[in-house]
């Protein structure tokens, strides 16, 4: 049985050594919660994975979220994730207030003057990464070239296009399995 | 009062976000530069930078960091920033861990339900736009340079984007990396002209 320390210090592991984001912290996770502690089997691990992923909010918080709960509910829930965020925003804040005064520096300031482009290219790359994943094709690219259009030339909100996407994709179903019948 | 205004703010970012941490940066960036205006594109830019160099998950990161830089832009001072920074990500996670504490066990039965993955095939393209708009939203003069203005500044920048693009498109660099070099690139060509 997982004790709530434990189960902290674990996810405290996890979040405070991983860089690079969330889905860098699936192996670590493997390895600490399924092969060390064996609070969870491969399957458990798996499934929970597919649900983190596919649920709304920030993957490595909704994996701490289902496995500290799958292994002691409520409080198990709370603590992993405390456990999994408490490094990294204490880091920020850290940064932030050191940043804050020292943004003005002319060597800081030249630094990020390079690395904006970067972030840029950085944010740009996933795009094409994440198509193939998504089963981008000739069909169903106008999709996200008009959700693009539409927020970049006119201003409308990301939520809203998730919103419309999400219907249209429940109704796309239900049309094409009601076709499917009648055949 | 901006707190009200970022815990309301972030609740509805943290709902929304479907499909990891780059469309969690488009919907931050919309909501903080474009929408609310708590900041330029140019901090949002570097906050970006930070997040993905330091640990833990890209989401809490730039909640963190936008929630205190939010806050100190509107005139309080650090301390109250280090509590716009815990309000932020704590109001990005408190949406979407009650929903999962909710329905954990509903959900674990019915994950292979085919209306919930249609939605979610739909969400993962339409995602690509969003992540593409908030690419294009921070290719600004403020990030880039201008032509006009300073050349050499642009011509750098332009330069920096295109190699890091293919670098990360096609040989999967580490972000960390890139981001270190760039840094360094940028230290060097503006430090000595």
């Amino acid at each position: 049985m997982a004790g709530y320390l434990e189960l902290f210090w674990s996810f405290f592991k996890i979040g405070s050594f991983t860089l690079g984001g969330g889905f860098a912290m699936i192996p670590l996770m493997e390895k600490e919660l399924v092969q060390k502690k064996q609070w969870l089997s491969k399957e458990e691990f798996l499934d929970i994975l597919s649900l983190s992923q596919a649920m709304p909010g920030i993957f490595a918080v909704n994996m701490a979220t289902c496995i500290g709960y799958r292994l002691r509910k409520i409080t198990g829930a709370t603590v992993s994730v405390l456990g999994n965020i408490l490094m990294p925003i204490l880091t920020i804040i850290l940064l932030a207030m050191f940043f804050q005064y020292f943004r003005d520096n002319t060597i800081i300031s030249h630094i990020f003057m390079g690395i904006r482009p970067c972030v840029v290219a950085l944010i740009a790359a996933p795009v094409f990464t994440l198509a193939k994943n998504a089963g981008l094709c000739w069909q169903n690219c106008w999709i996200p070239l008009l959700s693009a259009a539409l927020i970049w030339l006119f201003g409308v909100s990301p939520i809203t296009i998730i919103l419309i996407a999400g219907v249209g994709g429940f109704l796309y179903g239900r049309i094409k399995d009601r076709k499917e019948a009648e055949i | 009062m901006i707190f009200w205004k970022l815990f309301y703010t972030f609740c509805k970012i943290g709902i929304f976000n479907f499909g990891g941490g780059y469309a969690m940066i488009a919907l931050i960036q919309n909501e903080m530069v474009e929408k609310q205006a708590w900041m330029t594109t140019q901090e949002f830019t570097d906050i970006v930078a930070v997040s993905q160099m330091t640990p833990g998950p890209i989401g809490i990161n730039v909640a963190t960091y936008a929630g205190y830089t939010a806050v100190v832009n509107a005139g309080y001072d650090a301390w109250w920033g280090v509590l716009g920074a815990f309000l932020a990500s704590f109001s990005v996670i408190l949406l979407p861990f009650l929903f999962l504490l909710i329905l954990f066990r509903f959900l674990l039965k019915h994950k292979d339900n085919k209306d919930l993955n249609n939605i979610f095939s739909s969400l993962r393209i339409a995602i690509l736009g969003l992540i593409a708009a908030a690419a294009l939203l921070l290719a600004t003069p403020d990030n880039f340079g201008s032509f006009s203005e300073s050349p050499v500044r642009f011509g750098v920048s332009i330069a920096i984007f295109l190699i890091v693009f293919l670098l990360s498109l096609k040989k999967k660099a580490s972000p960390i990396l890139l981001i270190l070099l760039s840094g360094v690139v940028g230290g060097i060509v503006y430090g000595f002209c």
